[in-house]
């Protein structure tokens, strides 16, 4: 389902991930989770933001304990955990956080 | 994101639910792209004339496979099968009992390849290739894990598992194929893994874990990749490199390796033990991905191939290899080849090559789900039932508290997970939690006698799907374990800091 956002038509899969990823910005991040009726607050976009800038050096979206390792050093231990990246991100965080980023969707046995 | 369906309850005890026609028609997994079939040699949509192209495929398969066409032939609606399905059990659709699935092929193999259905087809169901056949077959051929548990009921040994993998396969050869395990097939080819992790990131994700190991224990527990003249190849899902619980089974693989001082390494070229090309049931597929395996294992020279925990790619390795990219006349003779994690992990704690501690999982109560593809479909060790035993045995060794479900749930009669055969996509949840049902079923008994509160697994599919379904039955989802995660905590490698 295409994205309707500021007379603009953006491209989607199936599941709402980003057909082409150039075409991100932050306003389709915010609108892609509005849709999904999640308010992105500052702690949000730490996660969306590192995987970006991971994306950008490995083609890839990083293992969940590379990024829960990583959240922990920006936000403090107590947060560098699965637990409370499934509090920010419900769906799972490496799906749902990959979609507001604009990465494809992580795909095999995960 | 969430779709509306409820999630069956959790009786007292398992009951075979009443017919609900129709109830599961909906459900059908997303299409595969012209770009991702072609990928894999199938035609980019429906080919003209498909219908006939789906007879001849359909009768080049019965003439290849003597078991597919005696599966065909032989069934004579006993129904023992009829409440042996996950997928009905927890659904109600009539079409998820492995007879009516079976029938779904068997109708156009009488309509075309028997005397009776090409001259008398109203009398023995026989059915032209239409597209509301073909429709049905996409639907109902997606809510089979192949998982085999109702060929262990039927009198005749009648595998649906066959029958669904001969489905997909046609339904590949003439344009119509699954997005999920297409797409992840491709990868394969293309990178090596079902990821798609390439190899600067795969590294990058080891040296994390070396970190974090020592950080932990002190220790330097190598992670290596790529290492050439190493005695194991090591090959696993690359789920255990990025997701959770997965990744403590690959440092539980490690740590063992480290404490058994046996030299290992992984592959960037062959960075994953799972084939999805068994689920599509297309042979070139599943030699192709195999193939990258034999070609590391010469390339880098080991000695051994070890499988890491990944049910179907235990069966694929165990059953398959060997015609498929064998001969392995280059390994070791001295050990099996391919050889299981656990039957490694099992033969070093037998020999007292490992020092575990069982108090390091005092905080569990521990159960273990057999997975399809290892109960079914192949073995372990040197005795009848070795999937069973093993690795139970390794968990007996690292925890002081276990308890296994139900019988009838468990070994040869395992119940899936729900999300096997190439259905574990987000697209199919409501048939995943609802296929779940028999095991949370099994699993809710032994927490509430017993107080479970740890189900572990050898099998990358089953620990997402689990991971995903157990919130539905409110559990929490890191109820479910990696066999090696146990290990992993259990094992001592030297003085901590």
């Amino acid at each position: 389902m295409p994205i309707e956002l500021n007379g603009q038509t953006i491209e989607t899969d199936e599941e709402g991930y980003l057909a082409n990823r150039t075409d991100w910005n932050e306003d389709i991040a915010k609108e892609m989770a509005r849709l999904d009726s999640c308010d992105l607050g500052e702690n949000h976009w730490e996660v969306i933001n590192f995987l970006r800038e991971y994306y950008e050096q490995y083609q890839i979206a990083p293992a969940v304990r590379v990024l829960t390792k990583a959240i922990g050093k920006k936000l403090g231990a107590e947060k560098g955990n699965s637990k409370y990246l499934y509090e920010l991100y419900p769906y799972g965080p490496a799906k749902q956080a990959c979609k507001y980023a604009g990465l494809p969707k992580p795909t095999g046995c995960v | 994101m969430a779709t509306a369906f409820e999630t069956p309850p959790l009786g007292e005890y398992p009951v075979i639910p009443l017919l609900r026609e129709g109830a599961m028609a909906h459900s059908k997994p997303f299409v595969a792209k012209p770009d991702l079939q072609k990928g894999l040699g199938f035609p980019g949509e429906l080919v003209p004339e498909w219908e006939k192209v789906a007879v001849t495929k359909l009768g080049e398969l019965v003439s290849q496979s003597r078991a597919l066409r005696v599966f065909l032939d032989s069934c004579v609606k006993c129904g023992a099968c009829t409440d042996k399905c996950h997928y009905y059990l927890g659904t109600a659709d009539p079409k998820n009992m492995p007879v009516a699935r079976q029938d779904l092929l068997r109708s156009v193999y009488r309509r075309y390849y028997t005397f009776a259905g090409k001259f008398f087809p109203w009398l023995v169901g026989a059915r032209d290739m239409t597209k509301k056949v073909l429709d049905d077959w996409y639907s109902y051929f997606h809510q089979c894990s192949q998982c085999r548990r109702c060929a262990v009921f039927c009198p005749y040994g009648i595998d649906t598992a066959e029958i669904s993998m001969a489905a997909r396969d046609i339904m590949d050869t003439v344009g119509l194929g699954q997005k999920y395990s297409n797409e992840i097939i491709g990868k394969v080819h293309k990178i090596g893994n079902n990821l798609g992790l390439p190899e600067p990131a795969l590294r990058n994700t080891l040296d994390g874990l070396e970190e974090d190991v020592k950080e932990a224990t002190g220790v330097e527990v190598k992670f290596p990749l790529d290492v050439k003249g190493a005695e194991v190849l090591l090959v696993t899902p690359s789920a255990d490199f990025f997701a959770e619980p997965h990744i403590d089974g690959l440092i539980g693989y490690a740590k063992v390796f480290h404490a058994a001082g046996i030299s290992w390494t992984l592959s960037s070229h062959a960075s994953e033990a799972a084939n999805f090309s068994l689920f599509i049931g297309n042979h070139d597929n599943l030699q192709k991905v195999a193939e990258r395996i034999r070609e590391a294992a010469l390339e880098l020279g080991v000695k051994r191939i070890v499988v890491g925990e990944c049910g179907h790619a235990w069966r694929v390795a165990y059953s398959f290899w060997n015609t498929l990219i064998g001969p392995f006349d280059f390994l070791d003779p001295r050990y099996p080849a391919p050889q299981h994690i656990c039957e490694l992990t099992y033969d070093l704690i037998r020999r007292g090559a490992l020092t575990l501690d069982k108090s390091a999982n005092d905080d569990k109560v521990v159960t273990f789900h057999d997975s399809c593809n290892v109960s079914r479909g192949s073995r372990m060790g040197n005795v009848p039932g070795g999937q069973f035993t093993i690795p139970r045995e390794i968990i007996r060794a690292c925890v002081n508290k276990f308890v296994d479900m139900a019988p009838e749930t468990i070994g040869e009669t395992t119940f899936c997970c729900g999300g096997g055969g190439g259905l574990l996509t987000d697209d199919l949840v409501e048939l995943r939690v609802k296929g779940a049902l028999p095991r949370m079923q099994a699993l809710q008994r032994v927490v509430e006698e017993h107080g479970v509160n740890y189900m572990a697994a050898i099998c990358a599919i089953c620990k997402s799907q689990f991971t995903k379904v157990l919130p539905y039955y409110e559990h929490s989802r890191d109820m479910i374990g990696s066999v090696h995660g146990l290990v992993g905590n259990a094992i001592v490698l030297g003085p901590k800091r």
